[in-house]
């Protein structure tokens, strides 16, 4: 099973059959349970997804326009120690992204200090002047963060992309663990999962201990969302009602002399923070795009004021940028002073000269991404690419070098997946999730894991057909001897009959 | 609550129970058809269209009214207003919209009610229609059942209130039509088509069996127009509906405060119906009354909207 010959998060760089310490359980299980039992499984779980609406719109495709994201049965695993170095790395990840926004939206010491090209910040498109200035609550920016990473070996985690924005997959997270709670239990008898299921309690927590420094006790927080036909809707919806809170559409609030108002039956309701799904250019149409439909007019003004909690903060696309994740290593020892714990995946600036030229003679060898592209799209994958694939972006890099960076081709980590024929490796990436309030940073201890379920390919994204796992973060120790301590203290009681 | 929120559960009540309301119609319809041996069969269909104020639109079909034409537009078709499936998909959508006011059990009901149809390519014969029709009965009482567990606060009552109004119009539509449509030329009133025909409006909205509890005679036009005038004991009399929307408003007052025009209006036509006698009624014109009944109604949904501040 280890066919595709990267680092497989099961078997290691081992023959099947021959587990990673620790992991002896699941490859029993895998071993033990018949191809066409999990089948069905599988089947049951996306029978009940679908009923549940769990679903994403597939933009430009009528014919299907809903969609369930293909779920896999076998578990991706994080041991214990594992876990707790990942942690490490992305809190302070997440801190230098934090400090990062904070400086150059006010003081711009890491230009100043010549750290980063200035035209690298101000003459990106995601660089916002329009909030600069203004000062968030508890100068917190990025309150929900969604990094994603890949495995190629034991030690070897590389952070492919930070996403400060609107990250989602979190509803994934829960329901995929919900499934297989249900329908493999055998397996949270043999492992010591840490739960995340605390998730949306820990996300009310975050925007509860941002609010605005001059609202009263008791604040009124909602999620805005595009609507009902935004692809993400039903985590919108899902992430509001687990924790709540009002789910509102823009055209259900006002801003009324600088204070943010929904409108509901018995009237105009203050709104202190909000949980923003919609892009900076859908946001406020008096400030980013005047030809927006959407968006909530003067609420960036409410912001400015200090009268309401935007999460995340306008303006953060610039942290999440591919231009700027280059300078990822330089940026987190800027502000933390010490290295990055988690290192960047090799990245060639075709802005630069010497890094286009290598990537020109390279093509059929890296991954070349937009700057600004997401979702797998205006992506080149080198080795799978046709010729005439290559010339075009060729022709691309020559005309707009600054729109283009490109990165090897990594052998990202497998897991035992299963396809038509059985059990078989596929790729996978990872997304962890973490929550960043006046109280600090923490990582939630799970993730969404995405499968790329074609063989050989590298493209987990949801959008390009990918899949997704539950992803079990084992308890250290300690903390199992804890759970099975409180199993054998709790008493059985017979029923009253 | 968000006032777009509120509109949205008040909608979805009225169009699952618009949903449900085609699919009796469209099964009894199956059946007075099957029973007749005359053209009253066309009849019947030509009326389950008027009921659905979708004559025109079928008339711009350009099919000829049999009944696999008239269940195939009433049940799947995706360009009909009035059909099951597009009744279900705004019902669905403004179910989404409003996801979080509703429990899971709610919504899946919903969403499993829209699949049943969604993407159906043909009803087929008899039989598959009415398994289709039975389907979307289970479903539809599912989410009831669904809504009658789920909190009770003014989601529940926007739903139950919208349910209601639509339930209320739909029977004074059904009685309107049927009463003045159906019976074909020349054929006696009290003979076998009228009295099939006065059984298929009692099937529509399950009155059979209630029919026989409430009157010892045998069936009589002008007694199945008291049950379904008169009788709140019958869930779908204009009484037992006007009470319930007096009742939703009531509850929905006592919440949020909100009390006016529209729970005046739904009061006072609560009392005129309680004094309503309806051989008094079919004597001075039955659909007169009828119809403005039905315009009333929709001043009642005017005034809801404007009460509770519907975006």
């Amino acid at each position: 099973m280890g066919t595709l010959g990267a680092f497989d998060e099961l078997w290691g760089h081992g023959e099947p059959g021959n587990p990673r310490d620790a992991l002896a359980a699941l490859a029993t299980w895998v071993a033990d349970t018949p191809a066409d039992e999990l089948h069905r499984r599988r089947q049951s779980a996306e029978t009940a997804f679908r009923q549940l609406g769990i679903t994403f719109a597939v933009y430009g495709d009528a014919e299907a326009a809903e969609r369930i994201i293909p779920f896999d049965i076998v578990p991706r695993i994080f041991l214990a120690d594992e876990w707790a170095r990942l942690s490490q790395g992305l809190i302070q990840r997440v801190e230098a992204i934090n400090a990062f926004l904070d400086d150059i939206y006010g003081d711009r010491r890491i230009v100043e200090e010549g750290v980063l090209p200035p035209d690298l910040i101000f003459g990106n498109p995601q660089f916002r002047p329009e909030v600069a200035g203004i000062k968030p609550s508890h100068d917190i920016w990025a309150h929900i963060c969604g990094i994603d990473l890949v495995r190629t070996g034991p030690d070897d985690f590389f952070v492919l992309e930070d996403n400060a924005r609107t990250p989602s997959g979190v509803s994934y997270m829960l329901e995929n663990r919900e499934a297989m709670i249900r329908l493999c239990p055998e397996l949270f008898r043999a492992f010591r999962v840490a739960a995340v299921d605390s998730y949306p309690d820990r996300l009310l927590e975050t925007m509860r201990s941002v609010v605005p420094h001059r609202c009263g006790s008791d604040p009124v927080c909602v999620v805005l969302t595009p609507g009902h036909f935004n692809s993400a809707y039903y985590e919108h919806s899902f992430l509001a009602d687990s924790m709540g809170v009002e789910l509102v559409e823009p055209a259900d609030l006002v801003v009324d002399d600088d204070v943010v108002w929904m409108q509901t039956i018995a009237g105009r309701v203050k709104v202190d923070v909000i949980y923003r799904r919609i892009d900076d250019d859908f946001l406020d149409p008096l400030v980013f795009r005047p030809d927006s439909l959407l968006g909530v007019p003067g609420l960036i003004a409410a912001y400015r004021a200090g009268n309401v909690t935007v999460m995340n903060a306008p303006g953060n696309g610039i942290a999440d940028d591919k231009a700027i994740y280059s300078y990822m290593p330089e940026i987190v020892r800027f502000y933390s002073g010490g290295e990055a714990k988690l290192p960047n995946v090799e990245t060639w600036r075709c802005r630069e000269p010497q890094a286009l030229k290598y990537v020109l003679e390279h093509l059929d060898e890296v991954v070349v991404k937009l700057v600004d592209g997401s979702g797998g799209y205006g992506m080149l994958v080198g080795p799978t690419a046709s010729k005439a694939e290559i010339e075009t972006f060729r022709a691309a890099l020559i005309a707009h070098p600054e729109r283009y960076i490109a990165q090897p081709t990594l052998a990202l980590s497998t897991v035992p997946t299963m396809v038509e024929a059985g059990l078989a490796p596929r790729h996978v990436d990872f997304r962890p999730f973490l929550l960043t309030g006046s109280n600090g940073v923490q990582v939630v201890p799970g993730g969404l894991t995405r499968v790329a379920l074609r063989e050989g390919s590298l493209v987990v994204n949801s959008s390009q057909g990918g899949g997704t796992k539950d992803s079990f973060v084992l308890l250290p120790d300690d903390a199992a001897r804890q759970v099975q301590m409180l199993g054998a203290m709790v008493q059985q009681q017979e029923l009253p009959s | 609550m968000l006032s777009r929120a509120a509109s949205s559960l008040y909608w979805l009540g009225r169009y699952v129970e618009r949903a449900d309301f085609v699919a009796r119609l469209v099964e009894a319809t199956v059946r007075l058809d099957a029973l007749s041996a005359r053209p009253a069969g066309e009849a019947a269909w030509d009326s389950a269209l008027a009921v659905t104020y979708a004559s025109d639109a079928f008339k711009a079909t350009g099919m000829p009214i049999n009944q696999a034409n008239v269940a195939r537009f009433l049940t799947i078709d995706r360009d009909q207003k009035a059909s099951i499936v597009r009744c279900l998909e705004s019902a669905r959508n403004n179910a989404r919209a409003v996801r979080t006011a509703l429990t899971r059990e709610a919504w899946t009901a919903i969403n499993r009610a829209w699949l049943v149809f969604h993407n159906r390519a043909g009803p087929g014969g008899t039989m598959a229609t009415l398994g289709l029709v039975e389907a979307i009965k289970a479903e539809t009482r599912g989410f009831e059942g669904a809504v009658f567990r789920m909190m009770r606060n003014e989601a529940t009552w926007f739903i139950r209130l919208g349910a209601a109004v639509e339930r209320a119009d739909n029977t004074a539509r059904l009685v309107d039509v049927k009463y003045h449509l159906l019976l074909p030329e020349g054929e006696p009133v009290g003979g076998v088509v009228d009295r099939d025909q006065w059984t298929t409006i009692l099937q529509t909205v399950s009155a059979v069996t209630a029919y026989r509890w409430l009157y010892s005679e045998g069936l009589k036009p002008g007694l199945v127009i008291d049950l379904l005038l008169a009788r709140p004991e019958l869930p779908r009399s204009l009484a037992a509906c006007v009470e319930e929307t007096v009742e939703m408003l009531g509850l929905l007052g006592k919440r949020t405060g909100l009390q006016g025009e529209a729970d005046r209006m739904a009061r006072a036509r609560s009392a005129r119906l309680q004094r309503t006698r309806s051989h008094e009624v079919i004597v001075s014109g039955l659909h007169q009354y009828l119809q403005a009944f039905i315009r009333e109604n929709a001043l009642l949904d005017a005034a809801i909207k404007r009460q509770f501040r519907f975006l």
